[in-house]
């Protein structure tokens, strides 16, 4: 883009150090210091969290002023002269670390304070002042060590978890010589509202916050550059390895993230090392039959599983799926990839099964979470993906979250929309639950759970009755729209006001807010897409920025939050069972055609079953042949009693993960692989970024990369497969998926990540996609009505509350890594469901005691935790908890379009007590109990 | 698979079970209950924070831990964020759990110059000993009656030249309201003439360049100590962009100073009608008070004044007056860091550039006053310039208003020439000395405007004349003291308050005032290192009181050496 020149600042020429130096608009003295290598000492000022001013380590003489003036705060004008290193502006900078040094313990806490670092530079000695009173250490954080006998009060920590992080927890109390930085209410760092993000160990220059157990005290072995295992957003981190074990991680400067991490990236890798890990093969026991009535017994695996030789239990893997397949036909098998996986991973465990199984039976967890939102987006507009990236909220005049958590599920995601909020930017957020980011929104619409169709229908009924659409763009970018048109008459925000629970006005006033801003920007998760009508909800969604052309430009348009690491690039990869890789019809000739030719054989153009009808077809009897890798069903599946039924019903199965996880309990091989920090691959986060992470650790024991175990089952499923590593195979995917076809490995190595579609090689990658056109055949938006559908199933005399599930802030999923990790597993140890503290104290249970839950389906008792977001006549659990799975609760009705089911709804029955649970932590994180 | 025994289930192991409820403190439904009670239909924008603070520390006399969680709900504001402001001001008693809330009743004795000066430490003593458990008994900073010095404020009834009996008198008669003034109110002041040089002003019989001119001719300079010209400050604001405000600084903090007080007692309207009309005359909607915490019965009497005023304005659309509160903070007499607190927030002062008049309060471009300097609009206006450049002497031009407090016969505000000396002052104006008192030095200008010995009494007092020995006038508060009195102590007194005073932003004034402290009370002085450390105090802190803390240490060992060296504390 062609930048009119007039409006470049002209720089400004000054004097520094004697030297004529010069500087763009905006830079400060301190920046343009760098630039000429002129060393100015600093301790407050950092890049990630700016200037504060505070420190006056930095301070520099300019002619002309009275005093000295801070270098990271102060710019230049025209033809000033700037000493840094004069007899007076050195005397002030030498006092400063002096003084500082003075009130720091000798005690270390990191090998790397920047306060030793000047006073060494500064050739500072002992001190010629008295120390101040120091403050006793706050060990109270399972991940994070408070010693203020450090600190500096530079409020660099102030920053990073405000300015930053937007947590809001550290702030700076008192003043004068007694100003000390506090959590909350000055409370233990371990009982105040922290969220243990790590950002202002980060920042922290002297280690008066730091990893907790003296960690900052070790120097690693070597750093890997890689990436997060755990959500969407694809933070970008650095392991820090000592002795083949990652000791630490920090964060790194990737798009999405810029350095900043959450509790489960920072703190929750070391699951890798867990002694649970499966080290050798397993096969299971003759005397040991499957049954779906299991419990998870850690320490008693032998009585179930054998350890085997790698040639024997592949041979055994890969034999029972050709004893099926040649006997049964292709249909009686099925496979599960994960989101969890690799692109490469992905691709090939796909065209595994749908080259050596020879069915389209392939799916994976993106089923149980957004494959309504794609099913809607490719009905829609023709694509699947985020049309823009999180980051883009920062552009937006008007954010609405809907059916999402993201402080909890997406937490870095979530910062920038904190970022953004603080800034001015305006927040619809509607959500049941109030949910953290309440607090900053414009409105908090509490809509009735389930009631998102009429809520959606009433704010586009008024958008239309108040004339508020984008006439232009329905008419050239759209169709359907007046079919639209006379759907919505009916839904009057008055109308829908009961059935939704939101006054009318309300509903008129998000309206107008959405439809009239510069830019709004809609974000979506699973509290949208889990329903019997999730698809119906994303279409309304995608209805609504149609109507006012807020969809192709920057700081506007659609985003499903994704779950996964890798779902986007699972689904990309084809594992799914309608579509071939980047979303080609199984059953279009073309696309048919072409896979036949990439691949040299022949393949099923019948579209395969997805997730929950495997476990259906399972147990008629349809197909006996299962082949897992990387997902827990058996704790992820709605009425997981009835999944795990069908998979104990199976007559084959074998899971390849790197935890005996309750779907591997079940199986009759188990192939130990290796985790995310033992490979090199690539991931592909919300935004569209391909991203590479890099191998930091071997697997452990016998384990192996879970290429090499997938090449391995498919030479004995008689597929001649030979790729080296993930880079041969991701030549391939470039010649599958158009929209990479442009990205090379060696790129990838460069930049770290590459965003698609990124068409021929040395495009930049769009960030920002719909510009022009939708991708649909015709280039057009389509409009598609949704009626009111009720969920499946509605509270009743008997199961008088709802059941809503979900995930929580330190537990990623299944729980089989994060229960794994010593910090989170401290931070989070057992079963908790939540309730309103009101609707607790009607059934007369105090916070902490136990409660049952049950449903049509089964039963499940934990603690109870009062908390407030939670609506009164509601009860919200995490499927993390093997202990107590909710899924064995939750109602697998379907959603007609997209096979999704209802996690976000059911019946739910509480009754005080229960039985205490048998297992819970798995113990490696409690202080006393470390098992590292 | 390893072997290894999984933790969990071993005998002995202790395990945390998981939290009964959400992260960190809960609200409690009792505490929000009260605080929304306290609170009422009041708006809960953030800048209101410490004010709703001051509701909750008047109804309960301390701020629980329950209350400041419920009242960070209701606002919207993070606990952080609400802790970090109560800590902040003094005025405000934070207690915890397991702590003990102070007592109902707290009696503040002034620890400062001039009280000290005339026996508060004794007096501290008698009174820690004999108040018993229903008193709190309060060191505390200049209240700002230095001329009535020793003072004892029991709840908010100052007893002026206090002594134990006086102070267990009011406590025992539950004396504990604000004293009683007597200033001109509204109606008497509109019968006298007043406001109608700002009806004038608004219907257009003054022009705004009349106007400005008349400003610049008067020589008006910003009297809250930095001396700006406020003709020149009015120009520079008026040309900002909309919209701007206005904040008046009445902070009256510095030791020894207590002429704001002084006016708004006997004639508040006078001060009133010079801020409408300097908003007029800038173009300001909005107009925000900040009246220090310790003047309570010019709080009262602001407050009803005000309404008046808004009951029958002079003119059709008077601007909005917000009446704001301090908290016990002397730094919030800095510009900054007062605008800081107007907008709820620590008082700690901002870094210039930008300056105030560029981006300020909410930041927006901003018309700061000290109350004194729009005091003398209307005389101005109505009397012309000359009302100000027919007086001063010794080459000086102007009035000051002077706060003398100390060892003379006739301590209070007295309005004297500009360029007056201490002799001259003392002599024509405060009867002389004390009997017994032989002039032996003075602060020009409260704690920070450093010391100068009695040779040194020939010296103009105005704006820039001190500046060569190291000290300055500043709000024109002047300490008088005698043979009786060390200079010394009356230094590490100064340092001690801006240690207390200093809101701990910058190392050099957070650090450097505390090291000074010690160094200070160090039987011999390290003279170098307090040299060199003063040297860095006032070329590198962020705000005046850094920069000004080190001039009464200085000038000790300038003028005052003779009582180094000498080992033990006079």
């Amino acid at each position: 883009m062609a930048i009119n020149p007039e409006e470049i600042a002209a720089p400004i020429n000054f004097t520094l150090n004697g030297e004529k130096v010069v500087a763009q608009e905006g830079e400060t003295l301190l920046d343009v210091a760098k630039q000429n290598d002129i060393d100015i000492p600093q301790l407050c000022y950092s890049d990630r969290q700016g200037a504060a001013g505070n420190c006056r380590a930095c301070v520099v003489e300019i002619d002309g002023e009275r005093v000295l003036a801070p270098s990271c705060c102060r710019q230049p004008s025209e033809g000033m002269n700037v000493q840094s290193n004069s007899e007076r502006a050195v005397k002030s900078q030498k006092m400063v670390v002096e003084l500082l040094k003075s009130d720091v313990s000798d005690k270390p806490h990191t090998l790397n304070s920047e306060l030793d670092y000047w006073a060494g530079k500064l050739d500072i000695g002992l001190p010629r002042f008295d120390a101040r009173h120091q403050a006793e250490a706050d060990n109270s954080h399972p991940a994070i060590a408070v010693n203020m006998d450090a600190c500096i009060q530079c409020t660099r920590c102030v920053r990073a978890c405000r300015d930053e992080q937007n947590n809001d927890v550290i702030g700076l109390a008192l003043r004068g010589t007694h100003t000390q930085i506090v959590f909350d209410l000055d409370d233990p760092m371990g009982e105040s509202t922290c969220v243990a993000c790590g950002e202002c160990v980060e920042a922290c220059p002297t280690g008066a916050l730091m990893p907790a157990n003296d960690v900052g005290m070790v120097e690693p072995d070597r750093k890997v550059d890689s990436g997060c295992p755990f959500c969407g957003v694809g933070c970008q981190m650095t392991y820090n390895v000592k002795d083949d074990k990652i000791i630490s991680v920090e964060g790194r400067d990737g798009p999405s993230n810029k350095g900043r991490l959450c509790v489960k990236g920072r703190y929750g890798f070391d699951y890798v090392h867990h002694p649970h890990r499966l080290t050798k093969p397993l096969i299971r026991r003759d005397d040991a039959p499957k049954s779906a009535e299991f419990s998870m017994d850690p320490n008693d695996v032998d009585k179930i599983f054998r350890e085997a030789t790698w040639e024997e239990a592949l041979d055994l893997a890969a034999g029972g799926f050709n004893k099926i397949r040649d006997e049964q036909g292709p249909n009686a098998l099925a496979g599960f990839g994960s989101a969890k996986g690799s692109n490469e991973e992905a691709y090939l465990f796909q065209k595994l099964v749908r080259t050596g199984f020879k069915t389209n039976n392939v799916d994976h967890c993106t089923r149980l979470c957004h494959a309504s939102s794609v099913v809607a987006l490719l009905e829609c507009l023709g694509s699947g993906a985020v049309s823009n990236p999180v980051s883009d909220v920062e552009k937006a005049e008007v954010i609405v979250i809907i059916g999402s958590n993201p402080t909890v599920n997406h937490p870095v995601g979530a910062t920038w929309m904190k970022n953004a909020m603080r800034r001015g930017t305006k927040l619809i957020l509607m959500d049941p639950r109030t949910t953290e980011l309440s607090r900053q929104a414009t409105h908090h619409v509490a809509f009735k759970p389930g009631s998102d169709v009429p809520m959606l229908n009433a704010i586009m009924h008024t958008i239309i009755e108040e004339d508020l659409i984008d006439p232009a763009f329905i008419a050239e970018r759209t169709e359907g729209f007046e079919a639209m048109k006379d759907h919505l008459k009916s839904y009057t925000p008055e109308m829908m006001e009961p059935i939704c629970g939101v006054p009318a006005d309300t509903l008129k006033q998000v309206a107008r807010l959405y439809a009239t801003s510069q830019g709004s920007m809609i974000l979506w998760g699973m509290g949208v897409s889990q329903h019997v009508h999730g698809t119906d909800n994303a279409r309304c969604l995608i209805s609504l920025a149609l109507m006012t052309g807020q969809i192709g430009r920057p700081g506007t348009g659609l985003h499903p939050l994704r779950g996964q690491n890798n779902v986007q690039g699972a689904s990309d990869m084809g594992l799914i069972p309608m579509v071939f890789p980047d979303y080609q019809p199984v059953d279009d000739e073309k696309a048919h055609a072409y896979f036949e030719e990439l691949w040299g054989c022949e393949l099923d153009n019948n579209p395969g079953l997805t997730v929950v009808e495997i476990m259906r077809a399972i147990h008629k009897g349809d197909l006996t042949g299962l082949y897992v890798q990387g997902e827990n069903p058996a704790m992820s599946d709605p009425d997981a009693n009835h999944a795990r039924e069908s998979m104990s019903e199976l007559e084959h199965m074998v899971v390849q993960d790197i935890f005996l996880t309750e779907t591997a309990y079940l199986a009759d091989v188990v192939l130990p692989a290796s985790a995310y920090s033992e490979k090199t691959a690539t991931f592909t986060n919300t935004d569209r970024l391909v991203q590479i992470g890099r191998q930091a650790v071997p697997p452990p024991g016998d384990a192996r990369q879970d290429l090499w175990i997938i090449q391995e089952m498919a030479r004995r499923l008689g597929l001649d497969w030979n790729y080296k590593n993930s880079q041969e195979v991701f030549e391939e995917v470039r010649k599958a998926v158009p929209t990479m076809a442009g990205m090379t490995w060696q790129r990838l190595e460069n930049e770290g990540s590459i965003v698609y579609p990124c068409l021929k090689e040395g495009d930049p990658g769009d960030d920002v996609i719909f510009t022009e056109h939708f991708e649909r055949d015709n280039g057009l938006g389509r409009f598609v009505p949704a009626d009111i559908v009720p969920p499946a199933e509605r509270p009743d005399a008997e199961y008088p509350f709802v059941l809503i599930t979900g995930r929580m802030l330190e537990h990623w999923h299944t729980g089989s890594m994060t229960r794994r990790s010593n910090v989170l597993d401290a931070l989070e140890p057992e079963a908790v469901a939540t309730i309103n503290p009101i609707s607790l104290d009607e059934m007369g249970v105090a916070p902490g005691e136990m409660i049952t839950l049950s449903t049509r389906r089964g039963e499940i008792s934990m603690i109870a935790r009062a908390d407030e977001s939670v609506p009164t006549g509601a009860v919200f659990m995490a499927f993390c908890y093997y202990e107590a799975a909710v899924n064995k609760l939750s109602n697998a009705a379907l959603d007609p379009s997209a096979k999704i089911p209802e996690f976000k709804y059911c019946a739910v029955k509480v009754t005080p007590g229960g039985e205490a649970m048998q297992f819970h932590s798995y113990g490696g994180g409690q202080s006393d109990n470390k098992l590292m | 698979m390893s072997k290894q025994e999984i933790s969990a289930r071993k005998a002995g192991n202790k395990l945390k079970l998981p939290r009964a409820v959400g992260k960190g403190r809960q609200v409690d439904p009792k505490a929000l209950a009260e605080v929304q009670a306290l609170l009422g239909e009041e708006s809960r924008q953030k800048d209101l924070l410490i004010e709703h603070l001051h509701k909750i520390q008047d109804a309960y006399k301390h701020i629980s831990a329950a209350h400041l969680v419920a009242l960070a709900r209701e606002m919207k504001l993070s606990k952080a964020e609400v802790y970090e402001v109560a800590t902040f001001y003094h005025h405000f008693d934070i207690v915890k759990e397991g702590e003990t809330p102070p007592p109902a009743l707290t009696v503040r004795v002034c620890e400062s110059l001039t009280c000290e000066m005339k026996g508060a430490h004794d007096l501290i003593s008698s009174l820690e000993d004999g108040m018993g458990d229903g008193v709190r008994v309060q060191k505390v900073p200049c209240v700002g009656r230095c001329d009535k010095a020793p003072i004892a404020v029991v709840g908010m009834n100052p007893i002026e030249h206090a002594d134990v009996a006086k102070v267990e008198a009011a406590v025992e008669s539950k004396s504990i309201s604000p004293e009683i003034i007597e200033p001109i109110e509204f109606d008497t002041y509109l019968k006298k003439g007043g406001y109608e040089t700002y009806q004038l002003c608004v219907n257009g019989t003054y022009n705004v360049d009349k106007v400005l001119d008349a400003m610049d001719d008067s020589g008006l300079r910003g009297l809250g100590g930095a001396g700006f010209p406020a003709g020149r400050k009015w120009r520079i604001v008026r040309g900002m962009p909309e919209p701007k405000l206005m904040a008046v600084n009445i902070d009256e903090g510095e030791p020894g100073t207590f002429k704001d007080k002084y006016y708004l007692e006997r004639d508040p309207h006078c001060f009133l009608e010079g801020t409408l009309i300097a908003a007029w005359a800038v173009g300001i909607n909005d107009i925000y008070i900040y009246l220090r915490d310790e003047y309570a019965a010019i709080r009262d009497s602001l407050e009803q004044e005000i309404a008046k005023l808004k009951a029958n304005p002079p003119v059709q659309r008077l601007p909005e007056i917000h009446l704001r509160r301090g908290a016990g903070a002397y730094i919030c007499g800095e510009e900054s860091a007062m605008i800081e607190s107007i907008e709820g927030k620590r008082g700690m002062p901002r870094l210039r550039p930008p300056f105030v008049a560029e981006v300020g309060l909410f930041g927006r471009p901003t018309l700061e006053h000290n109350m004194e300097s729009l005091y003398w609009v209307r005389d101005i206006l109505e009397k012309g310039p000359a009302c100000l450049t027919d007086h001063g002497r010794n080459g000086r031009v102007g009035l000051r208003s002077f706060s003398v407090s100390g060892r003379v016969n006739k301590p209070g505000v007295h309005l004297a020439d500009a360029g007056i000396t201490m002799k001259e002052l003392i002599d024509e104006y405060c009867g002389g000395m004390q009997d017994g008192h032989e002039f032996y030095g003075y602060f020009p200008g409260g704690a920070s405007g450093g010391m100068l010995p009695a040779s040194m009494g020939n010296i103009p007092l105005d704006f820039d004349t001190l500046n060569e020995y190291g000290c300055f006038i500043g709000s024109a508060a002047v300490v008088v003291f005698s043979n009786q009195d060390s200079a010394r102590k009356l230094a590490v007194n100064a340092m001690k308050f801006f240690e207390e005073e200093s809101c701990g932003q910058c190392t050099p004034c957070r650090v450097g005032t505390a090291k000074a402290v010690t160094l200070m009370e160090k039987e011999d002085w390290d003279e170098d290192l307090l040299e060199e450390l003063s040297d860095v105090m006032i070329d590198s802190s962020i705000c005046g009181l850094g920069q000004a803390a080190p001039n009464p240490v200085r000038s000790v060992m300038k003028y005052f050496a003779e009582e180094l060296g000498k080992g033990e504390l006079k």
